[in-house]
């Protein structure tokens, strides 16, 4: 029995890093050849049981609450196939997230923004040290109360409705009836990626702008108040709000993936330098195809290696 | 032979006695070393906001502006600070009436099956999640709010109506209990000298007890300055004093838990969010401080 089982854990534990040998952070296209590894190393498995690649040790990871779902499901089933190893996630934010894997707290730091954007002056040192792993994009789109009667917005629209400059919907092409911002706090990942790719600038709280953190909430929010606009994550949109397509462009997978729809962010798992051979192997597996196309597009988030431009930090996008 | 089992008895005791008392000392101090590490840590990490030059401890109280990820950051926290006793001051008026006829009623009125019947309920009160609250608040309140009155039906008038429903069960046990070691010969003597009920509940009772009564509205102030989560959801979060009590505005509590994980530690912005928790256990001090004075005036 003992045999068998170290046996049975080696197998997986050699597929694993088989596909994640193939797989990188940015490509991992090419599916066809990943599968063909994983059987390759399969069989191969029993001659490279005294090899002694057995993973063990513990994981903690903490951040981001929208990235949270994700990891953890992966984290189960990373577990499953690995026994010696334990994986712990824990929310608290992204900026949570950063302190804590820049001070060494945690092993991977997950966030909804560049490590840059917010270990600014004095502690731009501790970003540098951060090892950025994308394992996913989410893309945010403009979303009003059904009945505001408007469709699609543009940029310019956009800015002048979060801005203050426009306070009724008749003024773009809606119905006459009050807007009533439903806004994230000023600290907030998806809006900094909403200021910054939907309306490119940042802008100030206005007098009377609701602000609620939780994505449901803004949903419910937005769904019941009358003249409502906010922006979700793509994951939660449904039947409640009206999605609104920017400059004329539906915020679809397709178009996120293209590059034609802007308005999207990585998320970021961070690790202290290099990560530690079972810290990788794990990133690795979510890298795998079978958990971008799988767990991935199952929660909402768009896959990282499917994406056909990638940005850097400071927003160039570039054609892969 | 008799000696020997005396003294075996004698050192059980001791021992027993012995390791009461080091475990209870023992508890008591790591109760003080927990309570100073506390008021420690968060009041160097509240004061660094003011000693790392970054904010004007008088920018920080009184400014109107709040806007830490602005071009030109400002700090101030003035829409916070009067949010919180906006919402804390409304609910308190709310509540205690409705509190305090409730102690009544369990006491003066129906002691009986008023009391069995009013305690669970006020029990259950208490023990209901904020989170629900704040659910019940955004799901039933709120849009009340909004097809009876101006606005959005978010702001100071759903956040303080929900507190004021949080708070009841404070002031209530409170003012019952008050209420009931109310010494029985001052309402005999009242009712000898031909008052009716009423009368003796206006002018004997409750201006006896209105000092404990007056410590449960304080405590379910300090309650409902302290609330966090079922604040935030219906309060709306716009960082402005607010023009009338169907707006969006913000409290102390309500700006920590929005901020504080998306903030790095160390930033400006979160040090600040650090000194509002140091104005919010101040204010607790002085709740805490006022509780005292009362139960001082409270001693017949």
């Amino acid at each position: 029995m003992q045999f068998r089982k170290t046996w049975v854990m080696a197998l997986a534990l050699t597929s694993v890093v088989a596909l994640s040998a193939c797989g990188n952070n940015n490509g991992g296209n090419n599916a066809a050849t990943n599968n063909g590894g994983t059987n390759a190393a399969a069989t191969n498995a029993p001659t490279e049981t005294s090899s002694g690649a057995d993973l063990s040790g513990s994981i903690l990871a903490s951040g981001s609450t929208a990235l949270q779902p994700l990891v953890e499901q992966v984290a189960e089933k990373f577990m499953e196939t690995n026994k010696g190893v334990d994986i712990q996630v824990q929310g608290g934010g992204s900026g949570t997230g950063l302190t804590q894997v820049a001070e060494k707290q945690v092993d991977i730091g997950n966030s909804d923004v560049f490590a840059e954007e917010k270990l600014k002056d004095a502690d731009a040192e501790k970003a540098k040290a951060l090892v950025d792993h994308q394992v996913a994009v989410v893309a945010i789109a403009a979303v009003s109360h059904p009945d505001a009667g408007v469709d699609s917005l543009t940029k310019q629209q956009l800015v002048d409705i979060f801005t203050g400059k426009v306070t009724n919907w008749k003024e773009v092409g809606g119905k006459d009836q009050k807007i009533q911002i439903i806004n994230r706090p000023s600290s907030s990942g998806t809006r900094a990626t909403f200021e910054g790719f939907a309306l490119g600038t940042k802008t100030e709280d206005l007098q009377g702008s609701i602000q609620e953190d939780s994505s449901g909430t803004v949903k419910k929010m937005i769904g019941e108040t009358p003249g409502a606009i906010g922006y979700l994550a793509l994951s939660y949109l449904d039947d409640s709000v009206k999605t609104l397509n920017y400059d004329g462009v539906e915020p679809s997978v397709d178009n996120v993936v293209s590059g034609k729809y802007p308005v999207w962010a990585y998320e970021h798992m961070y690790t202290n330098g290099e990560p530690n051979e079972t810290v990788k192997a794990f990133l690795d597996y979510i890298m795998t195809p079978e958990v971008q196309t799988g767990d991935v597009v199952e929660l909402g988030y768009i896959p990282a290696s499917q994406m056909q431009v990638s940005r850097d930090v400071a927003g160039t996008v570039t054609k892969k | 032979m008799r000696v020997k089992p005396k003294k075996t008895r004698i050192e059980k005791h001791h021992l027993e006695d012995f390791v009461g008392r080091a475990y209870m000392s023992f508890c008591v101090l790591l109760l003080i070393v927990i309570i100073v590490s506390m008021v420690y840590f968060v009041a160097s990490k509240g004061i660094s906001t003011f000693t790392s030059g970054d904010v004007k401890i008088s920018e920080f109280l009184f400014g109107t502006k709040w806007s830490p990820e602005g071009d030109t950051p400002s700090y101030g926290a003035f829409p916070f600070i009067a949010g919180s006793f906006l919402v804390t001051l409304i609910a308190a008026l709310i509540a205690s009436p409705l509190s305090i006829c409730a102690a009544l009623f369990m006491t003066e009125i129906v002691p009986g099956w008023g009391k069995k019947l009013l305690q669970p309920v006020i029990e259950l009160l208490s023990g209901i999640p904020s989170v629900v609250y704040g659910f019940v608040g955004l799901s039933v309140i709120v849009p009340f709010l909004r097809n009876t009155f101006p606005g959005q039906g978010i702001g100071v008038a759903a956040g303080a109506l929900v507190l004021s429903v949080m708070i009841l069960p404070t002031i209530t046990s409170v003012a019952a209990d008050a209420l009931a070691s109310l010494p029985q010969n001052l309402k005999e003597s009242s009712f000898a000298l031909g008052a009716t009920r009423w009368q003796t509940i206006a002018r004997v009772i409750l201006p006896t007890t209105f000092p404990a009564i007056m410590t449960g509205v304080v405590l379910g102030m300090a309650r409902a300055f302290g609330e966090a989560l079922a604040v935030q959801m219906v309060i709306g979060n716009a960082p402005f004093v607010p023009k009338s009590l169907f707006e969006s505005a913000s409290t102390l509590t309500s700006v920590i838990t929005l901020s504080m994980g998306n903030t790095t530690m160390g930033s400006p912005q979160n040090n600040a969010l650090w000194s509002m928790a140091l104005v919010l256990m101040l204010m607790t001090f002085i709740f805490v401080l006022l509780v005292r004075m009362l139960e001082r005036r409270n001693k017949i």
